[in-house]
């Protein structure tokens, strides 16, 4: 299929912000607190960063919120009343300032959250959100994305992607989805037709660094492997590369009650932590870090790719940068492909 | 209720039975018709139990599917959510949700004898399949449980026991181990292994199902073994934290087997396939 491509100019973009708050779309975008780039909501177009090679958290906030609400209770004289999260209410949004690597971890929480059991919660919340990715012209040691499959300008999981014709730049629009198009059709004035422009020379240059499917084999062999004590010596088990992640989907189910009523919340988790997977009874299944780490790195380069058909890991990075004993999954992962097993 | 996979069903409990220190099983009804008339499940499979304001609970569900009307479970008081469920009384409100999992394959046992293996709280899984099996009594050959725990009050569904040792249908043999006596005690002394090897039940045309603490476990599958038991045909039930019951929440995996959705029910043949992650 031809992708339509589009000229929007540097000024227009900020149009297209106006335009579709003027639609009522809440807009999701990238901001500056703190020295750190977070998405938030943005209420002017120059609040949105421009200048961050990544966000520190990923956009998957926006689809499978932190912390999110399933139900409210309340106790009564008939007994207890109990009402769902209304589907409903959930938001339309524009998630502005993506970067392909987290655009492409939408499918990958999506293949989670719909092998057997859909969930609707997860689904219709991601059917409101409109996803302007922004290609990449500048990526640092820690992206990878180029060894899993994505690229600084890969399309995947973009309603439109954004790529800036260089610095100070016009942007190329390809509007890939239905989505995107309904977003073209509220602005059609500011979308151009540009179909002889290439972006190949805007992007980011990330070198492919290993080989997944050959990691994805040499896991399959390396369960009882030394190397998961060797690399996670270092884990503090602070569960941050899970928090960071875009596409670590592992949740907790809670309940918050305030005297008769109350809510049951589901909570991001980390496989990580040494109370995951403990039983009552004491017993806990992955008892050390080491057996942690390696569920980690299985779950995302075997059991995902082997029982979904897709990998769980990005190349975004994030969770090297945010490690604070400065664990590096890129590192891992070359040594797991070198490994001999 | 299809929208969304975390409501539970209302459930209110109609009967509290004291089992042994600590163990309670409750009768649940459902609040609504509809989802009682809706509700089907197979022997094996299990739910989630919620305490509202407390949080949920994982346990497989313990009557058989051949009764209608309502479902049964045994737990122990041991945690936040078995303590705060252990203090709910008759007519109290708690959540469902389920069936979760897969089940114990009853039609293919068909003309088989059965072997039931059991130790302490984990009679209440494979009470399920019993009480399932002996609704259609006449699908199967001989009947065999044998049941033990660490002392006699600790025996869970007494009554049934009672039941169970007064059918000509079903041989029952109970044990407790050693120092768990009391003086008028009449089954066996001796850990459920050494009395499984004693009793040394023939392995031909036989299914052993085989439930208990990992220890039991660990020990009873050499004992069958030794027996010509084929791994094939002895079936037991794995838990493990969970949270979801349905393959999402990421936390009660074995490698790449998922004990939620695989599981809980696996041959002995298939547990060899996993690492050792339970």
């Amino acid at each position: 299929m031809n992708i339509d491509k589009r000229l929007v100019s540097k000024d227009s973009l900020e149009k297209l912000f106006d335009i579709l708050k003027q639609n009522s779309k809440t807009i999701y975008a990238p901001a500056t607190k703190n020295g750190k780039v977070s998405f938030s909501e943005a209420d002017s177009f120059s609040g949105i960063a421009t200048d961050y090679i990544q966000t520190t958290q990923s956009s998957k906030d926006v689809d499978f919120p932190r912390t999110e609400k399933i139900l409210d209770y309340t106790r009564n004289e008939n007994g207890m009343s109990v009402k769902g999260i209304d589907l409903n209410d959930i938001p339309e949004i524009v998630l502005w300032g993506v970067r392909p690597c987290d655009a492409m971890g939408i499918g990958e929480l999506s293949a989670i959250f719909n092998w057997d059991y859909k969930d609707e919660i997860y689904n219709n919340r991601l059917s409101r959100v409109t996803v302007f990715g922004f290609s990449c012209s500048k990526s640092d040691e820690y992206c990878f994305c180029t060894s899993v499959g994505g690229n600084p300008g890969n399309t995947t999981g973009s309603d439109i992607l954004f790529t800036q014709l260089g610095e100070d730049g016009d942007y190329l629009a390809e509007v890939l989805t239905d989505k995107g198009s309904a977003v073209v059709s509220l602005a059609s004035g500011l979308f151009e037709a540009a179909t002889d422009i290439e972006k190949g020379k805007y992007l980011a240059d990330v070198p492919v660094r290993f080989n997944r499917e050959e990691i994805s084999k040499k896991l399959e062999k390396s369960f009882e492997s030394g190397l998961w004590i060797d690399q996670s010596l270092r884990c503090l088990g602070c569960g941050a590369c899970a928090y960071v992640c875009p596409t670590c989907a592992c949740f907790d189910i809670q309940d918050e009650a305030h005297g008769k009523s109350g809510s049951r919340v589901r909570c991001w988790d980390s496989c990580g932590f040494s109370l995951f997977t403990l039983h009552t009874s004491g017993h806990n299944p992955r008892e050390v870090q080491s057996q942690r780490w390696r569920q980690r790195i299985m779950h995302k380069f075997s059991y995902m790719p082997d029982r979904l058909s897709v990998y769980g890991c990005t190349g975004c990075g994030r969770c090297s940068r945010a490690c604070p004993a400065d664990m590096n999954i890129l590192e891992h992962l070359i040594s797991i492909q070198e490994a001999v097993v | 209720m299809m929208d969304n996979l975390y409501m539970p069903y209302l459930m209110k409990i109609e009967k509290v039975t004291f089992e042994a220190p600590g163990v309670k099983t409750y009768m649940l009804k459902f609040i609504n018709e509809e989802d009682q008339n809706r509700f089907t499940f197979k022997a094996g499979q299990f739910g989630e139990y919620s305490v509202y304001g407390v949080g949920e609970s994982t346990f497989c569900i313990a009557s058989s599917p051949t009764r209608k009307g309502y479902i049964e479970c045994t737990f122990r008081q041991t945690g936040k959510v078995t303590n705060a469920l252990s203090g709910c009384e008759e007519g109290s409100i708690i959540g469902f949700r389920g069936p979760y999992g897969n089940t114990f394959p009853i039609e293919e046992w068909k003309g088989k004898n059965l072997l039931f293996i059991a130790g302490g709280i984990a009679l209440p899984p494979m009470r399920c399949v019993i009480w399932n099996a002996l609704d259609l009594r006449e699908n199967f050959k001989d009947v065999t449980i044998i049941y033990g725990a660490r002392s006699v009050k600790d025996l869970v569904y007494k009554h049934e026991l009672e039941d169970w040792k007064r059918r000509k249908d079903v041989k029952l043999i109970t044990t407790v181990d050693p120092g768990g006596e009391s003086p008028d005690w009449k089954g066996e002394i001796g850990f459920v292994p050494t009395i499984v090897e004693k009793i040394a039940p023939s392995s031909k045309d036989t299914i052993a199902i085989v439930c208990g603490p990992p220890v039991m476990i660990k020990y009873t599958f050499p004992v069958l073994d030794s027996l010509g038991f084929q791994d094939e045909n002895i079936y037991t039930t794995l838990e493990n934290r969970m949270k979801c019951g349905f393959g999402k929440c990421g936390r009660c995996n074995v490698g790449k087997v998922y004990v939620c959705k695989d599981g809980p029910v696996f041959t002995l043949a298939q547990l060899k396939e996993l690492p050792d992650e339970y």
